[in-house]
């Protein structure tokens, strides 16, 4: 039955689900909403040991990469499921910019080549951290920062041992600390961005000709807008979650507030467009996986709409907890900032239906 | 134990025995029941071979190669979706034998008398009395909204069996013969011009004891096996891309580039992502199910579907602009079935508009949503604890 092998499978596996109870496990021990608030205001929002036992012990990091790099050799659809629960935790982790952005795009350049392949093994073990030097708010089909001396808005560059940088000759590995970063200030103060100054830093390692390095870094970018959905889908299901939660507990009227109408329609409302995004977010990890055909159009819609539910179940969250999801001690706001700056993260959904235009033939007037 | 190779094996004897070319349809479907390939999950002698349900796209796939007539699922939705999976569960050794095999084969057409004009969304305070008599319950009253009763000839039917207890708890499940005198089907006339729901008047219909589908009093019961079915059946069914009303639409957009503006390009995009990301929520769905994971999604298929429906041919109308002014055919006509696709872009809108209403209203659906999947405590009802008679009417 061939027609049965080329759907996608949109499902978990148990293996999948083993990592999703790992990953949950440890973040509610080390990065509740609390603590995340905590670091996030004293300004170095990640944990190193969060880190440490994320990447490292559990294998988060190396899920992309080839055993023989020393990485797990698992594929999109576990590193999804890894994004999943960051987002559903907001936890401060760089995650999607190190081992997913920065590491896809290494694995598409010539891995045989020593630099290359110790790069990919450091990433794998957690040892070390890469970003690519591309704004956070770029797209994998939109401009490119080739040979920008100063680049702006490229996320967890300041905790980032290693920039990928690209130049009009090809890609080049820079260490961060020989580089001048200077830290923004992010609307969404879980992910915290950066502006690089790259006049001629010193040692930066070539690690690719242009052509290849600009392909790559497409990949990547892909990539990362790919499981970003995943993200998105964690994030608005905590949402959810918490507002049934606290609507069920809240009274008003002498009743809980989750038994009026016009409050449960809208829960219900949000619950469609989560399991909705759940299969959109499913079927991008799994194309992303097979390396199918379809990849960019997967992407592209999982993008346009998960994008969007997060926003919107961060947004209903707010609202529903009323004067207590405006105060900074409850963490709605958050999951809200990073639902907003996840809608521009590596194409708004504006872009990502640009794109879609083109991959199925409905052209602009 | 019945596998994959099994079935098909089994597929291959039945088109050996009656090649599908020198066939009539009805002996070929009659056999196909017979050896167990009706729906394979069913149990054997009932047109199934006790197979998991998986087993079946194996078949129809076989079958399809082969030419073999199908059974025509769309003028047989109610009996297929509703009524058999409610006689199987309810009905008596000798009901399922009697009824089972020509309702697949589709000699005989199933309709549902559920609906009444006091009674729609309220289901449960239906007012049509069922009246004990010797071996015979004796039926009045009214029923409304039901599709196909013009060809049914046998329905399932709720009725009020005890006024007296809380409207829950008085009420039946029944089969009843359409062919009785005492059964009037009256033809509704729809926002679309065509009569494709009727009216039925109910006039001292005499119904055997036997064809009582569980206990009496059981009925709302028995209701909840048909509706729980109509509900999932809509998002079972797996679609290719562009497969739904996107797929009209999208064609005209690349065929017609005179009609194109910015403003129904972003429009359309939209719809196309959601109707995409529905149909990938409805495959993951049918592999849920298949993985033998039933999750509470199938309550939340009928939802998307119904709006995106009512937004995509509402912006097939406007798209058409001038064409958009004019209707395909007003004459009435009383059709078997809904044909979406058979008709223009204005049938399609006017409708969809049912999509949100039939087989339970998008609003009672969020509220199902609410409380079964995401355990939202129900509003204060005071119809609950109070005797069917004294309720407000």
């Amino acid at each position: 039955m061939t027609t049965q092998s080329t759907q996608p499978d949109l499902l978990y596996s148990e293996a999948e689900d083993d990592l999703r109870a790992a990953v949950r496990s440890l973040l509610a021990d080390r990065s509740d909403t609390a603590s995340v608030l905590v670091r996030a205001e004293s300004g170095t929002p990640y944990d190193p040991e969060l880190w440490k036992a994320l990447a490292g012990d559990i294998g988060a990091a190396g899920l992309l990469v080839p055993e023989k790099l020393g990485g797990h050799g698992a594929s999109h659809r576990e590193a999804a499921v890894v994004l999943e629960e960051l987002g559903r935790s907001v936890a401060p982790a760089p995650y999607l910019t190190s081992s997913v952005i920065a590491t896809e795009t290494l694995l598409a350049l010539d891995t045989e080549t020593e630099a290359v392949a110790g790069l990919l093994t450091e990433l794998a073990a957690g040892r070390g951290t890469a970003v690519l030097a591309v704004p956070l708010s770029g797209s994998h089909d939109g401009h490119l920062p080739v040979g920008e001396p100063r680049i702006t808005g490229i996320a967890d560059a300041a905790v980032a041992d290693v920039l990928l940088v690209l130049r009009a000759d090809g890609l080049y590995a820079v260490e961060t600390a020989n580089v001048a970063v200077e830290a923004l200030t992010p609307l969404d103060l879980t992910r915290p961005l950066a502006a690089v100054t790259l006049d001629d830093p010193a040692d930066a390692t070539r690690l690719a000709d242009a052509e290849t390095a600009e392909k790559a870094v497409r990949r990547g970018l892909l990539a990362g807008a790919g499981l970003l959905a995943s993200e998105q889908l964690g994030l608005a299901e905590w949402c959810l979650e918490e507002t049934v939660r606290h609507t069920r507990e809240r009274h008003q009227f002498n009743r809980p507030i989750g038994s009026f109408q016009a409050l449960k329609h809208r829960m219900a409302q949000v619950w469609l467009e989560v399991v909705s995004a759940r299969a959109a977010a499913r079927n991008a990890a799994d194309a992303l996986a097979t390396d199918c055909s379809d990849a960019a159009l997967a992407v592209a819609v999982a993008q346009t709409y998960c994008s969007r539910v997060a926003v919107r179940a961060a947004e209903e969250c707010v609202q529903l907890h009323a004067g207590i999801g405006m105060t900074w001690e409850h963490p709605a706001h958050l999951y809200l900032k990073r639902a907003k700056s996840d809608e521009i993260a590596l194409g708004t959904p504006g872009r990502h239906k640009e794109a879609l235009a083109a991959l199925v033939d409905l052209q602009a007037p | 134990m019945t596998d994959a190779t099994d079935v098909r094996n089994r597929t291959k004897e039945l088109l050996a025995a009656h090649p599908p070319a020198g066939t009539e349809r009805t002996d070929f479907l009659k056999a196909r029941f017979d050896a167990g390939l009706a729906w394979v999950h069913y149990p054997k002698g009932l047109g199934g071979l006790d197979a998991p349900r998986t087993l079946q796209t194996a078949v129809d796939a076989e079958l399809t190669a082969a030419g073999a007539p199908d059974n025509d699922p769309r003028r047989i939705g109610i009996g297929l979706g509703m009524a058999a999976p409610t006689i199987l569960k309810y009905g008596s050794e000798e009901v399922k034998q009697r009824f089972l095999r020509p309702l697949w084969v589709g000699e005989e057409v199933w309709c549902q008398l559920f609906s009444e004009p006091g009674a729609g969304s309220d289901l449960a305070a239906l007012g049509t009395r069922a009246v004990r008599d010797g071996d015979d319950w004796v039926i009045n009253g009214q029923k409304v909204w039901t599709s196909s009763a013009h060809v049914a000839r046998w329905a399932i039917l709720i009725a009020r069996t005890d006024p007296d207890l809380p409207k829950h708890r008085g009420i039946t499940y029944f089969i009843c013969d359409m062919t009785d005198p005492g059964v009037e089907v009256r033809p509704l006339r729809q926002i679309t011009g065509e009569a494709e729901f009727n009216e039925v008047f109910l006039t001292n219909v005499r119904i055997p004891d036997a064809h009582r589908l569980g206990e009496v009093g059981e009925g709302w019961k028995v209701a909840q096996t048909t509706l729980m079915n109509e509900r999932v059946s809509i998002g079972g069914s797996r679609l290719p891309r562009e497969g739904g009303m996107i797929g009209p639409i999208a064609q005209t957009w690349r065929e017609r580039p005179e009609l194109r503006n910015h403003d129904l390009h972003q429009r359309l995009l939209s719809l196309w992502v959601e109707a995409e990301v529905a149909r990938l929520a409805g495959e993951r769905l049918r592999q849920q199910l298949a993985a033998g994971q039933p999750g509470p999604e199938g309550s939340g298929m009928k939802l998307a579907f119904a709006r995106l429906n009512q937004e995509i041919s509402g912006l097939e109308v406007e798209l058409r602009g001038e064409e958009g002014l004019l209707y395909d055919d007003w004459t009435m006509s009383r059709p078997d079935f809904v044909d979406f696709t058979g008709r223009d872009a204005g049938y399609r809108y006017l409708r969809s508009k049912g999509n949100s209403i039939e087989g339970g209203t998008s609003e009672v659906l969020l509220n199902i949503v609410a409380e079964r999947v995401l355990g939202l405590p129900s509003e204060p009802r005071n119809d609950k604890d109070v005797a069917w008679k004294d309720l407000a009417r």
